[in-house]
């Protein structure tokens, strides 16, 4: 659905994208993370036609960014970093202007329809400089859905919401995830992120890597099993440092933590080694690395 | 085209909600009308002899204008020159703020860019907002030029009511005003896409009024007679200059660059 090839973006002499290919399927919801001026905004709007890239390709709905521009906007749905809106116009007046512009064939139907579904029906007529941060990012949501695209952009849809505000953006994310729609969303939010995104990459000016998050807890941490025993942990490091299954152990005060390639093989005959060794073993369980570890470990 | 006209429509429906634009387009015209409609009402008041001009007098610089016309019919005919010239000043200024707060306001307000990555393409965008612009424009001068004649009609004997609806004038209003009103739009385009301020704006783009403002002032102190040579020299110019800003803006306003600059 959206695929790259070498997509390099320079401003003057600044590269702020550097031959970044990437293969996304139907369907599939994407992140893309990296830190500020990563060039995460940048891919965005070669990605949607907005400003061109100075090499490499990308095809997004199977038409070519550069070549198909005009196909590409009419197929994308694009919720943009700073979303404005038409202020001294109501929330209805704004949706139906891009409705027209989007040549949507029942334009007030579909506006009516997206006032509904984010719940802003009842402020219809109401300018939109009434409106709090999280109203007028749900307008600007809508308005990036009137069209029903298939594949759409979102470049920080949560930023700066309130928690509550942000998990109905989020929620209303997973819906259009289960419409099937292909969505692509930058966002600095990990958890969010770890929760969306079947897979993620992080970017900076380079891909770094791309994963599942699940994958990436993996590829960097490996699995971990943590060890809650009675007493400090560091003299019963070395029982179990010399097994061949175990690839690293660390000890921090009660708790023992070792990384191993197949825990469900090997904790059994880990913890009975331990246990006819006389430790005291409280719980076992899998230490959960969150994708901001990863995120962190990555970027710096 | 019917993009053109969504543009349109929303450009009038938020502009117009601004007080300055507002009183641009509204208050200014009224005054242009009640100020010759006024003068006109004092002088028709006035009394004293009407000396015919005929020899080299006060009313020289008028030169064959006022030959066999009455001092006071000839400085009437003076005052509606000046007058129906200044009105030249509304097709220049109207736009101009228009075209300002409609296109630095798109930019303060950050609307651009959602705007840009719809299918319009960027010369229905421009000439959307180029006619947003233009149409109040002139709408509002031929208004306030039919309100003037009527007026005048009203207050003037025949003989020198003809002076008003004179080719020249007529020239002026109906084909030089739009070609300045162009010039002036085109004009705002240019400078709105450099600077980040609607007032800013709406003063550099006011300098294209300066022709306008000199033929008044040049005028009023006797130094140019408005002549149908002038004017066609004026609208010849703005005709020009105009084919060349349209051109040039088509040119260098492609989406990335309003994008990336317009800011
Ligand atoms: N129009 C432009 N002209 C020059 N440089 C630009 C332009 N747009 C972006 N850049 C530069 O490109 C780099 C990437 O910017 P971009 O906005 O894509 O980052 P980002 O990953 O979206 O960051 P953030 O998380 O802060 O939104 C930055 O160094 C920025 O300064
Ligand atoms: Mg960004």
């Amino acid at each position: 659905m959206i695929h790259t090839e070498n997509l390099s973006k320079k401003f003057n002499d600044h590269l702020a994208v550097d031959r970044l290919t990437l293969e996304i399927p139907e369907g599939e919801v994407f992140g893309f993370l990296g830190p500020n001026g990563a060039g995460k905004t940048t891919t965005v709007r070669m990605l949607t036609s907005l400003i061109a890239p100075t090499s490499g390709r990308a095809t997004v709905f199977g038409y070519e960014v550069g070549r198909d521009d005009q196909n590409i906007r009419r197929n994308v749905g694009i919720l943009t970093e700073t979303p404005g809106l038409y202020d001294r116009l109501s929330a209805h007046h704004n949706l139906m202007i891009f409705a027209n512009l989007y040549e949507v064939p029942d334009p007030t139907g579909q506006v009516k329809k997206y006032l509904r579904l984010l719940g802003l029906w009842e402020r219809r007529a109401d300018a939109a400089s009434t409106f709090s941060k999280g109203m007028r990012q749900k307008l600007a949501i809508a308005r990036a859905l009137l069209h029903e695209p298939r594949v759409l952009f979102l470049d920080e849809p949560t930023s700066g919401l309130d928690p509550e505000a942000a998990r109905l953006v989020r929620d209303f994310i997973a819906e259009l995830k289960e419409q099937g729609r292909t969505i692509f969303i930058c966002t600095h939010n990990l958890d969010e992120a770890d929760r969306l995104c079947d897979r993620v990459a992080v970017f900076n000016t380079h891909l770094r890597v791309v994963d599942t998050p699940r994958g990436l807890r993996q590829q960097l941490f490996g699995r971990q099993v943590v060890f809650h025993l009675g007493e400090e942990a560091a003299k019963w490091q070395t029982a179990v440092a010399s097994h061949p299954a175990i690839k690293h152990s660390e000890a921090h005060e009660n708790k023992l933590v070792v990384t191993l390639e197949d825990p469900e093989t090997h904790n059994p005959e880990l913890i009975r080694l331990l246990v006819s060794q006389g430790a005291p073993i409280r719980f076992v369980g899998e230490l959960r690395r969150t994708l901001e570890d990863v995120y962190l470990q990555l970027v710096r | 085209m019917q993009k053109i006209k969504t543009i349109i429509h929303k450009e009038w429906a938020e502009v117009f909600k601004n007080r300055l634009v507002l009183f641009t387009v509204i208050f200014l015209p009224l005054v242009m009308i009640a100020l010759p409609l006024g003068t006109l009402a004092a002088m028709n008041t006035w009394s004293g002899e009407f000396n015919n001009v005929q020899e080299l007098g006060e009313m020289q610089f008028m030169g064959e204008l006022c030959i066999g016309l009455t001092e006071i019919e000839c400085t009437q005919i003076y005052m509606l020159n000046l007058f129906t010239l200044m009105l030249m000043i509304l097709p220049v200024i109207i736009p101009v703020t228009i075209a300002a707060y409609s296109i630095v306001g798109e930019k303060t307000a950050r609307s651009l860019e959602p705007l840009l990555a719809t299918p319009i393409t960027t010369i229905e965008l421009l000439t959307g907002k180029m006619i947003a612009a233009i149409v109040p424009a002139i709408g509002a001068t031929w208004l306030s030029f039919a309100i003037y004649l009527a007026g005048a009609r009203l207050m003037l004997p025949p003989r020198i009511f003809v002076y008003l609806v004179d080719p020249m004038w007529l020239l002026a209003i109906f084909v030089v005003s739009p070609l300045l009103t162009l010039l002036s739009v085109a004009t705002a385009l240019m400078i709105s896409s450099r600077v980040s301020d609607p007032r800013v704006a709406e003063q550099l783009a006011g300098m294209v009024i300066m022709p306008i403002i000199l033929l008044v002032l040049g005028q009023s102190v006797g130094f140019i007679i408005i002549n149908q040579q002038i004017v066609v020299l004026l609208g010849v110019g703005a005709a020009i200059i105009d084919v060349l800003l349209v051109y040039l803006s088509v040119r260098v306003f492609q989406r990335e660059m309003i994008l990336t600059r317009w800011k």
